[in-house]
């Protein structure tokens, strides 16, 4: 009793500062903000005991003083470049969650719009009320209710019919102020036959804690792709939770890769309802983390229709005493026949006090279906670590090798160079483990 | 003038506690090939991988020099850059790794223990395509993970082409031919040979006499459970081949006995 009243408290602590969430001249969207709230003081905050959060003890997090930004820290431009992506067509930047028009750059084409979330409410605010708060469901879970609650501003990409936009959009949530509540917003629609790719970055031009609270939502229509990265790389004392929730239409296809570098807590869920015939996914995770970092990947597949397709792999590689966990769910419903669902869970335990935590949860109500799934927890394979010795390389530079050797297939599926070889460097630069 | 390369004494070592090697006594010289035969379980590959630091096994007597240097004392990286190069009976298949970069750190990692310019990937792109065309290896295998899904053949070119990257002061090289048909092995072998020279030595490990016509060598080792039994000149892999290895036994045998 004693830790709910606790917890309750902390979550208020987590809206401390603004004493009314912000009222927006889009009618729906007001009432959408005052039922999440609603739900965000009905709800308790999470703790070991609720099964969704058995290994994720968010307590340094509750302990922590954090507020919200009310106008971001000031930042010098070219603190912010060495983030960009050479590859991407247009890109929107937010500092503290608030849209930075100076550091956006887009790119107009026809039928297609990349622009703040604030401007596009604004504009388009009856197309969108279908999708915002629609996909995330913030009835139960109280950070994308907190999310919804505080939506202010975000990213909106939405491309028209038989559209494709070739290069990758790319959205960076920087963090500038130590000590910020910052809760992005991403909508993304895609509509029929349409294609795009979206990378989602969050990253912090300093190493104090704070906490991203982002709530994502992609609709992808029929016969629509869409390719969505999501890189995690704010500072080891940063606490991050996201949460993605993707709406998959007939023969729709969307394929995710996540990468967590940062956080000393994150929590990220995923969820894709395939809810078209033919609908499929691919879906493939990262975490890369040391020290006393926990990350946590909870990923729910739901296929609701006939001849949907899924695969799935996520790997954890982990030093120091950091912990990783996976929880990997996949439904497949009654009458989803002829589904194809795969899923790999593979772990590399760089060090004796490293952990994993990784968990299977297939749930099948159709009889008709293939499922597949596994799971491996390994150390580096010591002939691997030797003949690379053998050839000079030190003991450090071996292990870095072998350790991107391990992430390369997903940090590969990103398809997008300039991030691979960031990544690639990072890993091989990497002094602890 | 030849100088000692690798001088090792009354080396004896364990893998999981068995001892595999029992007193081995081998001196080197620059300039020098030689090769040790000797049938399956007589410590060849032991004392190769013993030489290049391999972890799982354990010195327990003996001592070994290179270059002047006690090599026990060298981590194996450290023994590679000091110019000691392991040609491996089964290379390491490192998926994930191209093998390109594998190639390009073990270079520039040597380049720079010598004092020499490291390359950057163009250039060293430039500088690994002609060496590939002496081993007649498929450019293709240089994009691909480190011996991820090559034939024995591929591999065994691999490990030629690390040698003549990194241009060791010896090179033993465990079962090269082990894996490869006639051509292959020709081709491997011309590599090997191109680098013989009076400033640097070579230990073949090999089961047969095959290779050794085409790297002929200056002497000839046999070992039996963990000892070198007899040492003689490239005659003796000829004798060898017709006799096989029982007889060498029982000479050694007997002069223990006596």
């Amino acid at each position: 009793m004693q830790m709910e009243a606790v917890s309750n408290g902390a979550l208020e602590a987590l809206l401390r500062g603004d004493r009314e969430v912000p009222h927006s001249r889009v009618g729906w969207l007001s009432e959408l903000r005052a039922q999440a709230l609603e739900r965000a003081n009905a709800l308790a905050v999470p703790t070991t005991r609720d099964e969704e959060w058995r290994f994720t003890d968010l307590t340094p997090l509750y302990k922590t003083r954090l507020q919200p930004v009310l106008q971001p820290a000031p930042a010098e431009p070219s603190a912010f470049e060495a983030w960009f992506i050479p590859e991407a067509s247009s890109r929107l930047v937010f500092v503290d969650g608030l849209y930075s028009a100076t550091l956006s750059s887009t790119m107009a084409e026809d039928g297609v719009i990349v622009s703040s979330l604030a401007a596009g409410l604004t504009k388009h605010g009856d197309e969108l009320r279908a999708y915002v708060g629609r996909l995330a469901d913030f009835r139960a879970d109280p950070f994308t209710a907190v999310n919804t609650a505080w939506l202010r501003d975000g990213a909106l990409v939405t491309v028209a019919r038989e559209r494709a936009v070739n290069r990758p959009i790319h959205l960076l949530f920087v963090s500038a102020s130590p000590g910020a509540v910052v809760n992005p917003r991403v909508l993304v629609s895609v509509e029929a036959g349409a294609q795009c790719t979206v990378i989602e970055d969050y990253v912090s031009v300093h190493a104090e804690a704070g906490l991203t609270n982002g709530v994502t939502e992609i609709a992808v229509a029929a016969q629509a792709h869409v390719k969505h990265l999501r890189l995690q790389r704010e500072p080891t004392s940063a606490f991050h939770i996201g949460t993605c929730a993707v709406h998959v239409g007939r023969n729709g296809r969307y394929k995710g890769v996540s990468v967590t570098l940062g956080g000393r807590i994150s929590r990220y869920n995923l969820n894709v309802i395939q809810a078209g015939e033919g609908a499929e996914c691919e879906v493939d995770g990262l975490a890369l983390i040391s020290g006393r970092q926990l990350a946590d990947t909870h990923s729910f597949l739901d296929h609701a229709l006939p001849h949907g397709r899924s695969r799935q792999t996520h790997k954890c590689i982990v030093g120091g005493a950091a912990h990783a966990v996976f929880n990997g769910k996949i439904l497949v419903r009654p009458g989803a026949q002829l589904t194809d669902a795969a899923q790999q869970s593979r772990n590399l335990l760089l060090s004796e006090r490293a952990h994993v935590d990784t968990k299977p949860q297939l749930e099948i109500f159709a009889d008709d279906v293939k499922c597949a799934h596994g799971a491996t927890v390994g150390q580096l394979d010591a002939d691997q670590t030797f003949y690379l010795r053998s050839r000079g390389l030190s003991a450090a530079a071996a292990r870095n090798l072998l350790t991107y050797a391990f992430g390369a297939e997903v940090i590969e599926r990103m398809e997008v160079a300039s991030l691979a070889v960031r990544l690639q460097d990072v890993i091989l630069r990497a002094t602890q483990h | 003038m030849s100088h000692v390369i690798l001088k090792v004494q009354g080396l004896a070592a364990t893998v999981a506690g068995i001892e595999i090697l029992k007193g081995i006594d081998l001196t080197v010289r620059s300039g020098d090939v030689h090769a040790l035969m000797g049938p399956n379980g007589s410590g060849k590959s032991t004392l190769a991988k013993v030489l290049a630091g391999h972890p799982a096994y354990t010195v327990t007597r003996g001592q070994a020099l290179f270059e002047g240097q006690d090599l026990f004392a060298l981590q194996p990286e450290e023994r590679a850059r000091a110019g000691l190069f392991l040609g491996f009976q089964y290379p390491v298949e490192v998926p994930g790794v191209t093998n390109s970069t594998f190639l390009r750190m073990a270079y520039n990692t040597m380049q720079g223990a010598r004092g020499r310019e490291e390359l950057d990937p163009l250039e060293f792109d430039d500088f690994v395509q002609a060496k590939l065309e002496l081993l007649g290896m498929d450019p293709t295998l240089l994009e691909r993970s480190v011996n991820d899904g090559f034939s024995g053949g591929e591999k065994k070119r691999n490990e030629v082409l690390q040698l003549a990257l990194l241009e060791p002061r010896l090179a033993i090289l465990d079962e090269l031919d082990s894996g490869l048909d006639i051509d292959a092995l020709r081709i491997v072998a011309h590599g090997v040979n191109r680098l013989r020279g009076a400033d640097r030595a070579i230990v073949l490990v090999t089961h047969y006499q095959r290779l050794l016509n085409d790297i002929v060598p200056d002497y000839v080792h046999v070992m039996d459970d963990g000892r070198i039994i007899k040492t003689g000149g490239k005659e003796l892999a000829l004798e060898l081949e017709s006799r096989g290895y029982d007889w060498v036994s029982e000479e050694f045998r007997a002069r223990q006995a006596a």
